[in-house]
């Protein structure tokens, strides 16, 4: 199994090599440093989100909510701020972090002590989530003015050339990097999703796993929250409206596999980037922002053909053969 | 004896409580139904009035008409996220139609012509080349309504045929409308379809055991593919009332629909991992929603609050069951 992942991750990665060569030709200044790391600051959230819905996706559940999730702990921690404008940043992220991932352990709580599928938990904690901020925010805006500077600097603030956005990315990434591979919590996300009774039988408590995969899930989209409305220093109500599909788009195009135990953190960062890189070429080669929609949608369908056919068993070819003779 | 033991290892047993619960989910839904109305009579002095209730119905016959199918499609062990972007994408082809000078037979025709063929796209990705129908259809979802976006950009259409509001916004009878109509005939239909015919029959097993069904004779691909056909077409039938009630299209029209509509089944009693359920549950499930989005309205509830309702609804109905049988086994140990 393990021969497969790189092939895979190479061919997504000279694709995304050729989208933006491909730009460059047309437009030499989207390769220039300084442009490529803005396209890497602004898909950051998306990277971020999309190590999360990673591990939920390997347990063979689904998150939905991460961008409702973000929503609410965005505008918890804009209300705060202007509530207290002397709490320092440390603090709010450690709330933010907190409030998440209690979010994710709802989810994660209703998955695995119900056994709930996951869909409909998350399709309904998503529109619960929306829900209680127009609650909480009586359908009001928090702008700019009203956040402190340090809390809408703090994202933005320039390290080693880089902005702490993606600063914050790039550290998410090893810690998955190494989490994923090398400990026991890590392998056993692998092994639950692979095959959940074995697992069971190698002393793995599957639902206990799902449960801190949601819980993983949610706290990164609660830290993400913040960053969000930190960096566009603006927070209401249907903020990253329907990110969780993009989201679980950069999961499903970096070879994540839906059915759980395939994937890696380099696949999904890959995933991420790639739409990034759409994104961000598409006003640079004059075409409407209105085809992002539809390039994503795309993206889904081909990538998900493409994996399918390294993922079959031999068992499935079988019956399938057996149904074409009919 | 088996209450107590691992049941969820043996989906293919079904024990007797089990069988008792869904027998009387249909009477809980009807119960809660009567129970609804009547609290919300007593909250509001303008619930009981028969114009009003007639308002009411346009809450959910549109999205009822889908999830009809979409029970099937579920009982059947798949799903289609993608109804509410077949909704926008029919929208739009009318509304381009009309530019072109359709008339309101063209309307419809195109309406669920597009309809059966986004149902047709999303059935060959599962069923020919075997795809999850989950993933497949979250990218159609993006794509259908994304589609709609690159023709219509922030635009809209509007100024259909007067002769066209005819389905949306007429009347049969008093307060009856056509979509009442409508809903009641689709209702029938499916009810048929599924529980008198070998067709429903097949939808079952394939739910319950889709090698099994295999093994046993039924085509279980094609079952799957005329299903997703099914669905693209009541999303047609639903995209011609709603446009025909709005009056105009936009690439935003119905987001968040499929949510409703997947809400609205599983409230109805049907099991979202496939193999069982009713069209009638899903019918009462429909007045359900209709009565509480409506009762909130009138109390000045806000959408997006109601919204909160209707998540906790979707979770409620499956958590407490469980919730409720947990109790009782652990009574009994």
């Amino acid at each position: 199994m393990m021969r497969f992942i790189p092939v895979r991750e190479a061919i997504l990665g000279s694709v995304t090599l050729i989208l933006i060569i491909l730009v460059a030709s047309r437009f030499a200044g989207f390769v220039a440093p300084s442009n490529l790391a803005n396209v890497f600051n602004d898909t950051a959230p998306l990277i971020i989100l999309a190590l999360g819905q990673m591990v939920v996706i390997l347990t063979r559940c689904i998150d939905l909510s991460v961008a409702a999730n973000l929503a609410l702990t965005g505008m918890a921690a804009a209300m705060i701020n202007v509530a207290m404008p002397g709490l320092p940043i440390p603090v709010i992220i450690a709330i933010a972090v907190l409030m998440g991932g209690i979010m994710g352990a709802i989810n994660g709580v209703l998955v695995w002590k119900l056994s709930i599928p996951p869909i409909v938990v998350t399709l309904g904690t998503m529109t619960i989530f929306r829900g209680i901020i127009f609650l909480i925010s009586d359908g009001k805006w928090v702008n700019s003015h009203e956040m402190s500077a340090a809390f809408t600097g703090f994202p933005r603030a320039v390290l080693l050339g880089l902005p702490v956005l993606s600063w914050v990315a790039i550290m998410t990434v090893i810690v998955f990097g190494i989490v994923m591979s090398r400990t026991q919590f890590g392998r056993s996300i692998f092994a639950v999703g692979g095959n959940p009774h074995a697992a069971v039988y190698t002393g793995i408590n599957v639902g206990k796993t799902q449960f801190w995969a949601f819980v993983v899930s949610g706290a990164l989209a609660g830290l993400t929250g913040y960053l969000w409305v930190a960096r566009y220093a603006v927070a209401y109500v249907d903020i990253a409206g329907g990110f969780e599909l993009e989201v679980v788009a950069a999961c499903v195009i970096g070879g994540i596999s839906i059915a759980g135990g395939i994937g890696s953190v380099g696949g999904a960062v890959l995933g991420a980037i790639f739409l990034g890189v759409v994104k961000n070429a598409l006003p640079v080669v004059n075409i409407s922002p209105f085809w992002q929609l539809a390039i994503s949608g795309s993206a889904i369908l081909i990538a998900v053909a493409f994996n399918a056919r390294s993922g079959r068993t031999k068992g499935r070819i079988i019956l399938k053969s057996a149904e074409a003779t009919q | 004896m088996t209450d107590t033991t691992t049941t969820r290892y043996i989906p293919d047993r079904l024990n007797s409580r089990a069988v008792r619960i869904l027998k009387s989910w249909e009477a809980l839904l009807l119960a809660l139904a009567i129970a609804i109305f009547v609290v919300n009579s007593f909250a509001s002095p303008y619930f009981l009035n028969a114009w009003n209730l007639s308002d009411a119905t346009f809450n959910f016959t549109e999205k009822a008409m889908i999830a009809f199918a979409m029970a099937l499609l579920i009982i059947s062990g798949e799903i289609d996220l993608s109804v509410a972007s077949i909704i926008a994408l029919a929208s739009t082809a009318m509304g381009l139609a009309m530019q072109h000078g359709a008339g309101t037979s063209e309307l419809v025709m195109i309406g669920l012509t597009v309809g059966l063929l986004c149902g047709a796209f999303n059935g060959v990705f599962v069923t020919i080349l075997g795809l999850p129908s989950i993933v497949v259809t979250i990218g159609t979802m993006s794509l259908f309504r994304g589609i709609s976006y690159i023709i219509l950009g922030d635009g809209s259409f509007s100024g259909y045929p007067s002769s066209f509001s005819w389905f949306g916004q007429g009347y049969i009878y008093w307060v009856f409308t056509v979509e009442m109509l409508l809903f009641v005939m689709i209702a029938a239909i499916y009810v048929v379809l599924l529980h008198k015919t070998n067709f429903g029959r097949a939808i079952y097993a394939i739910g319950n055991n889709p090698t099994g069904a295999l093994f046993s004779g039924i085509r279980v691909q094609r079952v799957k593919f005329i299903l997703f056909l099914l669905t693209g077409l009541m999303s047609g039938v639903a995209a011609v009332c709603l446009t025909s009630r709005l009056g105009s299209t936009r690439p935003s029209i119905a987001t968040g629909m499929e949510l409703e509509v997947v809400t609205m089944v599983v409230l109805g009693g049907v099991n979202i991992l496939g193999g069982s359920g009713t069209i009638p549950g899903v019918v009462i499930a429909a007045f359900v929603m209709g009565l509480v989005t409506f009762g909130l309205g009138l109390l000045n509830v806000p959408g997006i609050v109601m919204s909160i309702f209707i998540g906790l609804l979707l979770i409620g109905v499956i958590a407490l069951p469980r919730l409720w049988a947990m109790a009782a086994a652990r009574r009994k140990a």
